[in-house]
């Protein structure tokens, strides 16, 4: 009679088997690596010529959904359920995407906190240049233009007008880009874009050199470009202020097998390089998108007296307290605790009236101890992280502070001895007084 | 031998009947008075318990729920907590130490009354309680009128006197069921004070004064009113003085009087050292100095016994000793020591100087001078018995009626400067025209029952003055009669007064303006509650530590009812926070967002009354009826921050928001947050939509877009509205 029982247990530890991976591996604070990846193509073939791209995803662990751009069954949401933790637009062509996804759908998905990856081409559609727009983004509104570049162009036996360009002004960050310098120019051959001024998150990861321009290549220059210089951005990536994380690259090929393997040479220039630096500056930037790199959290922001463990509810003006805060950098697989010399305390009321900087034990815990100030008010403890490239960590604490108690002023002072004996003298006097005014006739 | 008007009101039936029970006239008379005190102690409590059985028992308007929050705070953590509290929840991200800032008086006695009631095991709420604080105080306060009446004329002037002010307009208008103010235990601890100091002079006695200086320390600790006092018995004694009415007595009343009092004051943190630091009590202590030069020169004139060296040393001394208080005083003014008068002393005694100088004074209604037709709404005869009442003191002068007379003069005076100063005023008008009402009908009476005797002479019940009227009636015919219609003519006024202040209470007085009341188009009552739903709805749904924004009328309602935490509230300590607050209201959206996101707002609460055509709501422009003027808001932001201009917001001089108005006023963050969503509502048949009925015309700007706030809550009637900042995190965008 065992044999339907161990059936059983077997068909729930296969089911088991088959619904954890989806419980563990979706996006979470605690595990905050995207694991369920759409992505949108125009042609399945990019499946394969871009395969290169995909297989580093996929080896890192990301279960990647390939879908064309106008299947009717797209659908990043089910039952007001996002289905998916990063959404990679391939399309660069497509007008409009199938099933229920639409421009907004793409943006609330982001303001949700999901990271995309986006890349367009020359010619790329109204759609694409309206999110890119939306993100802060303007791609050359010439519909043909590319970027051209006459000195730094890839050495190339093949194409003669110097729209495969080989750039390697990067972003100095080592958390956007990873710590290990990229040595070789990145192919690019795409179209650029400006940053909107008006937006402060977004950033240049990968920009023109400065003899570059965005024009269309096949017909003859009548006007100044609109775009020249280093103004134009190849690649930008922004973080939204809920730290989801967007890439805009203005180059599809950029990510494909071709350019990857692709040797290069930078006219001008007598390094060599056997491989591009596309492979590299491709996968250490997906890490960073989607939160393998440069993910931090702040927990167990503390704080009490000097002397004890409890929180209080209130403090009383120049006391002496001790705070500490923890603060954890994802890993990719695991938080590791985050070491740096910059991260500041305020004790915060309209403005900081305390600002320390707070030493580290290398193992996340950040303390440190100050006095409350001599005023009384409804104070915070605030903790502002904002660096290139890291999460920012905006943790505030909300903490009254009380003036003295009646009882809990000095009860006698040396100053005031003059007053306790004229009081104390007119007292004594008094009742000599009376008694020699009532008893001496 | 005086005969009581009590004893004539007795019907023949209840003296025959007391006459059976065998008790002597002066008996029957005590029975009578006891009797009737009772009635009026009853009369004054009951009169005031419209508004309950109206509504409900609720605590009333806006500061009441201050009191109320303090008092629960009170009882539940004790006096030593409540004496150091520090309230985080209002005046964020200030806060405000509660303890030290407030007149502590109503608390505690409200405390006490409940601590005693459930000692006795009565199971009371401490809210009923409170609501009932008030009119047990005006009970007691007839007790006192009656006393003092008593003290200044006779027995019958207090019995009078008490009737009176048990039902005073003037005095319910701030004692009845749920005002739980300072004003309901104030006035009672002001008479009182009065009563006992005058007792004291009479009576030369230092138990008395004594008992004077406590009533005193009562009064400061219950309201900021006791700069009155402070102010009117030095000025009393000072005209006793002048007048040559020193004595040993003023003498003993005065000084006991004045040092106890101060030291006890001193006691309450919210007054401190006020007493020898602040310009508004100098005086006192003037006074308190020229007693001791009068008592010295007093003596050196029974030394000397020579009136010319006396002379020569009077003069030398009053100069010096004036100079010298004048230098004292010159030098602790200069040196900061003395504090120079506060703005709203002077508002008092220069009318106009708050409407240049504190635009935060001015705009609360109550400070507003009084209208003549208030004056008749809140006393009636009273207006008409006062002058006659003077006319008596003046008659028959005596320490006693210098004082009334003048309490009366100088407290007229204040309630013509401020509405709400009707109240003080309103004890010593009772009493003058309790001494005219009494003094009139006693000798109409004298002359009705003179004639009615046989023999003028002789009989023991007669008063010799009273019998030498009658000898006049030989002279005058028809006095008889013409007494009776003067008599009559006399009750048909009391019993005006009486009607009047019956239909005052019921329909005037007792409304809790938390609820609000409206006819129907059937003539029944339509009760709006949008205040209480909206704090409820505050309460329930919104996280603990939110924060909220509104103006600062309904600081204390927000704190008490949804016990959420409020920037500005009615007290209006901060005049700089009350501006910010003023200065996001009048501004356009974005800056009010950053405005607000500076003080961590969380929601913002608005006031309107353009569907209900409920006028005092925050937009409305009537400066002088209803004080919730948006006007103020700007002028009180624009006083702090010169970047808000008044002129921005009206259009010619004038204030409009139809489409005429000008278009900061149809941007800015009050105007969009009050009329949201108002221009798809039609709010009157045969008006187009977006028809405000609070002004009575059309909006001007009906497509409203927010973009940093969005709708909250709305209550049925539009009344209060909630705005919910939305973080801006989410955002994709830049700045």
């Amino acid at each position: 009679m065992a044999e339907p029982k161990s059936l059983a247990t077997l068909f729930f530890i296969l089911n088991l088997i088959s619904v954890l991976p989806l419980l563990t591996f979706s996006f979470s604070p605690d595990h905050p690596t995207d694991r369920q990846i759409l992505v949108l193509l125009d042609d399945l073939s990019l499946k394969s010529s871009h395969s290169l791209f995909f297989t580093t995803l996929q080896s890192r662990g990301f279960n990647l959904d390939f879908k064309l751009a106008d299947d009717p069954s797209v659908a990043v949401k089910r039952y007001g359920e996002y289905l998916y933790d990063g959404l990679i637009l391939f399309s660069p062509s497509t007008d409009r995407f199938g099933g229920s996804l639409d421009i907004q759908g793409v943006l609330d998905f982001v303001d949700s906190g999901h990271d995309l990856i986006l890349a367009a081409d020359s010619n790329a559609s109204d759609l694409i240049r309206n999110i890119a727009a939306e993100c802060g983004i303007d791609f050359d509104e010439d519909p043909s233009a590319m970027v051209i570049d006459h000195t730094g162009y890839a050495v190339s036996e093949t194409e003669g007008d110097h729209t495969l360009i080989a750039s390697d002004k990067f972003i100095e960050s080592d958390v956007i880009l990873g710590s290990r310098k990229i040595e070789a120019p990145v192919l690019f051959k795409g179209i650029g874009h400006s940053l909107n001024p008006d937006n402060s998150l977004v950033l240049k990861v990968l920009s023109a050199s400065s003899s570059a321009y965005s024009a269309n290549p096949t017909s003859e220059l009548l006007n100044p470009p609109s775009l020249t210089g280093t103004a134009i951005s190849l690649v930008s990536v922004l973080q939204a202020r809920n730290n989801a994380r967007v890439m805009i690259s203005g180059s599809l090929d950029m990510f494909s097998n071709r350019l990857f393997r692709s040797g290069v040479q930078k006219s001008g220039s007598l390094n060599k390089y056997g491989k591009s630096g596309n492979e590299q500056f491709v996968t250490e930037l997906s890490k960073w998108i989607f939160h393998e790199r440069g993910h931090l959290k702040a927990v167990n922001l503390k704080h009490n007296k000097v002397g004890e463990t409890e929180e209080p509810p209130i403090y009383r003006i120049n006391d002496d307290l001790e705070f500490s805060v923890e603060i954890y950098e994802w890993s990719g697989t695991s938080w590791v605790p985050y070491i740096a010399d910059d991260v500041q305390v305020q004790f915060y009321m309209m403005s900081p009236y305390v600002l320390k900087t707070l030493p580290t034990n290398q193992k996340g815990l950040y303390y440190t101890s100050f006095k409350v100030p001599d005023v009384y008010g409804v104070f915070q403890f605030k903790v502002e992280y904002h660096r290139l490239g890291y999460t920012s960590l905006s943790l505030s604490k909300q903490i009254p502070v009380r003036p003295f108690k009646h009882n809990e002023y000095e009860r006698f002072i040396t100053t005031a001895f003059p007053y306790y004996g004229a009081s104390f003298s007119t007292m004594a006097g008094f009742f000599i007084f009376s008694i020699i005014y009532l008893y001496n006739k | 031998m005086e005969k009581s008007p009590a004893d004539l009101l007795a019907s023949p039936g209840l003296s025959s009947l007391l006459k059976s029970l065998k008790l002597k006239t002066k008996q029957q008379e005590l029975l009578i008075r006891v009797s009737i005190l009772c009635l009026v102690y009853v009369l004054a409590f009951i009169a005031r318990l419209f508004s309950v059985l109206r509504y409900e028992s609720m605590i009333h308007e806006f500061d009441p729920y201050f009191n109320y929050r303090v008092t629960q705070f009170l009882t539940k953590k004790g006096f030593y907590e409540f004496w150091n509290w520090f309230d985080s929840e209002s005046w964020y991200p200030l806060g405000r130490i509660i303890g030290g800032t407030l007149y502590p008086g109503l608390m505690v006695t409200a405390a006490l009354i409940y601590w005693t009631l459930r000692f006795l095991r009565f199971a009371v709420h401490i809210r009923e309680v409170c609501v009932l604080t008030a009119p047990f105080f005006a009970a007691n306060t007839t007790l006192v009128a009656y006393f003092f009446g008593k003290e200044l004329w006779d027995s019958g002037a207090g019995l009078v006197a008490a009737a009176l002010i048990a039902i005073c307009p003037g005095y319910i208008s701030r004692s009845v069921a749920g005002s739980y103010d300072n004003e309901g235990v104030a006035i009672f601890a002001l008479l009182l004070t009065f009563y006992l100091f005058v007792k004291a002079v009479n009576t030369g006695s230092l138990a008395w004064a004594l008992a004077s200086a406590f009533g005193y320390f009562y009064m400061v600790s219950a309201w900021g009113g006791y700069v009155f006092i402070i102010n009117l018995i030095p000025l009393y004694v000072l005209v006793l003085l002048v007048t040559g009415r020193y004595s040993m007595r003023l003498y003993v009343a005065y000084n006991c009087m004045y040092v106890l009092g101060m030291l006890l004051a001193m006691q309450i943190r919210f007054v401190g050292f006020q007493h020898v630091q602040s310009g508004e009590h100098m005086a006192a202590m003037g006074v308190f100095f020229l007693m001791q030069v009068f008592y010295f020169l007093d003596w050196v004139k029974y030394l000397l016994n020579d009136p010319k060296k006396f002379h020569t040393f009077l003069r030398i001394t009053v100069t010096s000793a004036v100079g010298l208080g004048v230098i004292s005083l010159g030098v602790g003014t200069a040196s900061g020591y003395i504090s120079p008068w506060t703005g709203r002393f002077y508002s008092l005694l220069d009318p106009t100087y708050a409407k240049d100088n504190i635009p935060i004074i001015a705009s609360v209604s109550e400070h507003q001078p009084t209208a003549w037709s208030s004056f008749m709404f809140d006393f009636h005869i009273l207006l008409l018995l006062f002058p006659a009442g003077l006319y008596f003191c003046f008659k028959r002068l005596s320490d006693a009626t210098i004082f009334i007379v003048m309490y009366g003069l100088t407290s007229m005076y204040f309630a013509g400067v401020m509405v709400r100063l009707i109240l003080v005023a309103t004890p010593a008008v009772c009493l003058i025209s309790a001494i005219a009402v009494s003094a009139t009908i006693k000798n109409l009476t004298q002359l009705v029952r003179a004639k009615s005797k046989p023999a003028p002479m002789g009989k023991g019940t007669t008063s010799t003055k009273a019998s030498s009227k009658g000898t006049l009636d030989q002279s005058m015919p028809f006095q008889r009669n013409g007494a009776v219609a003067l008599l009559l003519g006399a009750f048909y006024l009391l019993s005006r007064y009486a009607i009047h202040c019956t239909w005052v209470t019921s329909e005037a007085y007792s409304s809790p303006s938390i609820v609000l009341a409206a006819r129907g188009a059937h003539g029944n009552r339509v009760i709006f509650d949008d205040y209480r739903e909206a704090y409820f709805w505050l309460r329930q749904n919104t996280p603990q530590d939110a924060k909220v924004m509104s103006w600062w009328d309904y600081g204390y309602q927000i704190t008490a009812m949804g016990n959420r935490t409020v920037i500005v509230d009615n007290n209006t300590w901060n005049n700089t926070h009350i501006a910010t607050v003023g200065r996001a209201m009048s501004s356009y959206e974005d800056e009010a967002y950053e405005i607000m996101r500076s003080l961590d707002v969380n929601y913002v609460l608005v006031v309107f009354g353009g569907v209900t055509g409920y006028s005092s709501d925050d937009i409305n422009k009537s400066s002088l009826v209803t004080y919730y003027a948006f006007l103020w808001m700007v002028r009180i932001g624009g006083g702090v921050f010169p970047i808000i201009k008044e002129p921005d917001y009206l259009v010619n001089g004038e204030y409009r928001v139809d489409k005429g108005a000008a278009p900061k006023m149809l941007n800015c963050l009050m105007y969009k947050l009050s009329y949201y969503r108002f221009g798809e509502l039609t709010t009157e048949y045969g008006k187009p939509p977006g028809y405000d009925r609070a002004r009575g015309v059309e909006i001007g700007n009906k497509d409203i877009k927010l973009e940093h706030l969005e709708e909250a809550f709305t209550t049925s009637n539009w009344i209060a509205q909630l705005f919910a900042a939305v973080v801006l995190s989410l955002s994709l965008s830049g700045n």
